[in-house]
């Protein structure tokens, strides 16, 4: 599987990125936001960082890059599109993924590892992992607060688009394990065919052992496992 | 022509921010006070003297960049031509 991974400026989690998806197997190469042929790739991956500075509200600049009109594209086509953090909110202002990221409840920069939980294995995000698996991965951002107006995330609800929770490490989801507000103690959120999703937690630092962790490769499996099989 | 944008964030929608400022009145002794909510002001200036054809560009710009429609709503008011 080829992947295209977006580097906007101010971006700064795309060696990251690179790295962990070539841990699964996949062939990554970085491609710049001015880019305006994504021909040649079968998914594509939206980084951490700030891009364009975060300027106005996080992603609403990076969503007018040249490169988003191709990951919109891809989008279409079906194939695997994920958002990280920063990703996560580009694909958000975009209106490829619903609702919005805003403020941490507490106001407080987040930067410690957490506990999500597995609710459905029907995304990109989750397809290699198991209903109900915990996954320890780092939690880095101030807008992680997963939000969207009230009918919507219903909506997002009842058809099983909040593909990850936080949760303890016992998979219990309630008030004491939401550490930024979401609703829904969202943690990953996807589109309603499953090939578009986001998340606030970074896997890609999660993707070997001398990390501490390397349960966010479930995640990465997940997206390749993803590929449109007439592309790969 | 000078525009000056006011983008608010919908009731429905939380506000982290205010809610700290607010605290931070209440703290201060300001106990009555409710409801504080941080909005944003944008002004700019448009090369165009027909204020309804500026009021048109400037929403098309609301909508698709300087307001979230997921979130925001906003308002222009068109000022005296620069």
């Amino acid at each position: 599987m080829r992947v295209a991974v977006v580097v906007f400026p101010g971006t700064n989690c795309e060696y990251d990125a690179l790295h962990a998806l070539s841990a699964v197997g996949a062939e990554a190469e970085l491609a710049w936001h001015r880019e305006t042929d994504l021909s040649g790739a079968d998914g594509v991956v939206l980084p951490g960082g700030f891009a364009h500075g975060d300027y106005l509200r996080t992603g609403a600049i990076a969503r007018f890059s040249p490169v988003m009109a191709e990951v919109e594209r891809l989008a279409d086509d079906g194939a695997p599109v994920l958002g990280i953090c920063n990703g996560f909110q580009i694909l958000c202002e975009a209106g490829l993924l619903p609702g919005v990221l805003l403020q941490n409840r507490g106001l407080r920069f987040i930067c410690r590892p957490v506990d999500v939980r597995v609710e459905s294995t029907g995304s990109i995000l989750t397809r290699a992992a198991t209903v109900g698996q915990t996954l320890r991965i780092p939690l880095n951002s101030y807008e992680g607060n997963y939000t969207a107006p009230a009918a919507e995330f219903s909506a997002i609800e009842a058809k099983h688009q909040v593909v990850l929770r936080y949760s303890d490490r016992a998979g219990v989801v309630d008030g004491s394990t939401n550490p930024n507000g979401s609703m829904g103690n969202a943690a990953g959120v996807a589109n309603e065919s499953g090939n578009v999703a986001g998340l606030m937690p970074h896997p890609e630092r999660a993707s070997e052992r001398i990390l501490g962790s390397r349960d966010g490769l479930v995640v990465f499996e997940s997206f390749v496992a993803s590929a449109i099989p007439a592309h790969v | 022509m000078r525009v000056r944008v006011t983008i608010t964030r919908r009731d429905e929608i939380a506000d982290p921010q205010g809610a700290a400022v607010e605290r931070g009145l209440r703290d201060l002794g300001f106990g009555d006070v409710t409801g504080v909510r941080i909005n944003r002001i944008i002004d700019l200036t448009v090369d165009d003297d027909d204020e309804a054809a500026v009021e048109a560009q400037v929403a098309e710009m609301c909508q698709k960049l300087l307001a979230n429609p997921v979130m925001e709503d906003f308002a222009i008011s068109v000022g005296t031509p620069a």
